[in-house]
């Protein structure tokens, strides 16, 4: 083991209870990061979920539409002009909206409807655990997540209540189809969801559009546009990164996360450059006799800063583990906590890239280490 | 060995700026050669330390030139300066200056790890010198485990185990009781005289003459007279 190696290790463990002051510092300033990005990652994913799961190739949506809950309508007389286009298999009627659903005991709350051309399976429930999609073709049927069923005040298939005065009859139930709104959501046949949601007969909210193996997206999305006024179209990816961008930029919530992880990390720099610098600062000595037996600045540097890295390693892998306890904890909740691996090497690099910035005044503190002073001490 | 290792040429240091300024060492002239072992002795405030501090490449002498093994210290830059120390210099300290986390041998070793020299290898050098010093039986003991006479050992063959032309000692048996300053005088005695190093030692304890070479006297910054020392007879007796 390389001496540098040994004496960073021996003066980070030499001071158990500086060290430990050190590794919760790290450890804190961590988790907070990685909560704050794993909130901003799960919340760029539940805003997108429903794009996710739904089958299309492009989107035909209203000019302007922030993102997918977006309430503008377009005609759906524009979808024959669509499937007049060589390329188009299918166009898919989608209607989206709120809705007060009441309950058998007369009590209301409010709901997010998604209406599907049945027949087509444009934008279906999915994580099905009881019931049919099928089903959802019969009068007042309705699909909804049994996260909700408390929510809704219903108990399973069979389960009644009303959307706007109509009568309707739980015959699918979902798991795990959570809305970051915590609005429950629920999903019927496009008619029915007009109905519920006051949408006009002849509009919709979104045209999703299939295409064929061969078919070429971007002239297919060129003509629709020169075809159709006053719609724009979108792949998913387009359509994911616009109602993300809304969400997370344009309400302000990423820019109180990313606040948040800033913070995060300030406080990490702040604690380990103050252990470090008096960590550095008791070893003066130390440090002075090494410079006096000849060793070079870098030398002491590599002391330092292999300190610097041992507590970036002891506190993150602290961090890793409080991190996936949290994913753990938050994975069935509203608002999930995500940690890609993407996020995890990034985590760790910010944990070294802290640290080691963190062991600047410290360096600075020997860099003005006067070797005659062994003589005095 | 008679070309001088060390050699200092009309040295004056002033210490402190404006009113404060003190004339440290006035005009000092001194050289060192292999084989010999020279004690530097005066008073407190005499210079002495402030003399070690310049012939250890540690501080720039106002005016004067230092040459170590034929290096010239002038213009050279903090860092030119611990090239030199690490090169031609080993050094004992009156308070040992030990690392409390690291064995005998990687005490030892320290002074190797600085000039790149490869772990294994060091480790081997670093336990014949603290053979050398009579400790091959303490080698991963650790210095609240060893006497102060120990410990002293311990400085010096990290001092000795770069195998340097100089070793400067600033009051190394100052901490020590009399029996334990003999044998450290006799292990450095051994060091100028067997393996043919400069070895300078600064004190004020009229107790190591028998085991000089010569002895310089300082006082007021100035060298005020050199004598010969009471070697030779008591050496490795």
């Amino acid at each position: 083991m390389p001496l540098v190696f040994t004496l960073a290790f021996r003066n980070l463990f030499h001071d158990r209870l500086r060290l430990i002051a050190t590794v919760i510092g790290i450890v804190f300033s961590i988790v907070l990061v990685t909560v704050q990005m794993g909130l901003y990652l799960g919340f760029g994913r539940m805003v997108t979920t429903m794009i996710d799961h739904a089958s299309a190739d492009l989107w035909i949506m209203p000019r302007g539409t922030k993102c997918f809950e977006d309430p503008s309508l377009l005609n759906t007389r524009e979808r024959y002009r669509a499937l007049l286009i060589s390329g188009v298999t299918e166009v898919i009627p989608v209607v989206i909206g709120f809705a007060d659903w009441r309950m058998s005991s007369g009590e209301m709350t409010p709901v997010f409807v998604i209406g599907s051309d049945l027949r087509y399976g444009g934008l279906e429930p999915w994580n099905l655990v009881e019931g049919r999609i099928e089903a959802l073709s019969r009068p007042k049927a309705v699909a909804v997540d049994r996260t909700y069923f408390d929510r809704l005040g219903v108990s399973g298939i069979g389960s009644t209540a009303e959307i706007r005065e109509q009568p309707v009859r739980v015959a699918a139930v979902t798991n795990g189809i959570r809305s970051f709104t915590t609005t429950p959501f629920v999903f019927l046949d496009v008619n029915r969801a007009r109905t519920y949601t006051g949408v006009p007969s002849g509009k919709a909210s979104y045209l999703l559009v299939r295409l064929s193996q061969d078919a070429d997206r971007g002239r297919v999305r060129q003509e629709i546009v020169s075809n159709i006024a006053d719609v724009e179209v979108l792949t998913p990816a387009e359509f994911r990164e616009r109602s993300r961008k809304f969400w997370l930029f344009g309400t302000g919530a990423g820019a109180a996360l990313f606040a948040g992880a800033l913070l995060g990390v300030i406080v990490g720099t702040v604690v380990v450059a103050q252990t470090l610098y008096s960590s550095t600062k008791e070893h003066l000595t130390e440090f002075a006799t090494l410079r006096a037996i000849g060793s070079s600045k870098r030398y002491i540097y590599k002391v330092i800063v292999w300190q610097a890295l041992l507590s970036a390693a002891i506190g993150f892998s602290i961090a890793a583990l409080i991190g996936n306890a949290i994913v753990r904890l938050t994975a069935a909740t509203a608002l999930p906590i995500v940690i890609t691996p993407a996020l995890l090497v990034g985590l760790f690099l910010l944990t070294v890239v802290m640290c080691v910035g963190s062991s600047i005044a410290a360096i600075v503190q020997v860099t003005r280490i006067d070797p005659a002073t062994v003589f005095a001490r | 060995m008679t070309e001088p290792l060390l050699e200092a040429v009309d040295v004056a240091k002033d210490l402190g700026s404006g009113a404060a300024k003190v004339a440290a060492l006035k005009g000092v002239t001194l050289s060192l050669k292999g084989g010999e072992l020279t004690l530097l002795m005066g008073p407190s405030g005499s210079g002495k330390t402030t003399l070690l501090s310049i012939l250890g490449c540690m501080l720039r002498p106002t005016e004067g030139t230092v040459r170590i093994c034929g290096h010239p210290t002038a213009g050279a830059g903090p860092e030119d300066l611990a090239l030199l120390r690490r090169e031609h210099v080993g050094f004992v300290f009156q308070s040992f200056h030990l690392f409390p986390t690291l064995s005998a041998t990687d005490n030892v070793r320290l002074a190797l790890d600085v000039r790149g020299q490869p772990s294994r290898a060091a480790r081997v050098m670093s336990r014949e010198a603290l053979a050398k010093v009579g400790l091959a039986h303490k080698t991963k003991a650790y210095p609240r485990e060893l006497s102060g006479g120990e410990q002293q050992r311990v400085a010096i063959a990290r001092a000795i185990v770069g195998n340097p032309s100089i070793i400067l000692a600033d009051e190394p048996t100052a901490a020590l009781d009399g029996e334990n300053g003999r044998a450290i005088m006799k292990i450095l005695a051994e060091i100028a005289g067997e393996q043919g190093h400069a070895v300078l030692i600064v004190t004020h304890d009229p107790r190591l003459l028998p085991f000089a070479d010569r002895v310089v006297h300082i006082e007021d910054g100035r060298i005020t007279g050199e004598e010969p020392g009471g070697a030779k007879l008591p050496r490795l007796q």
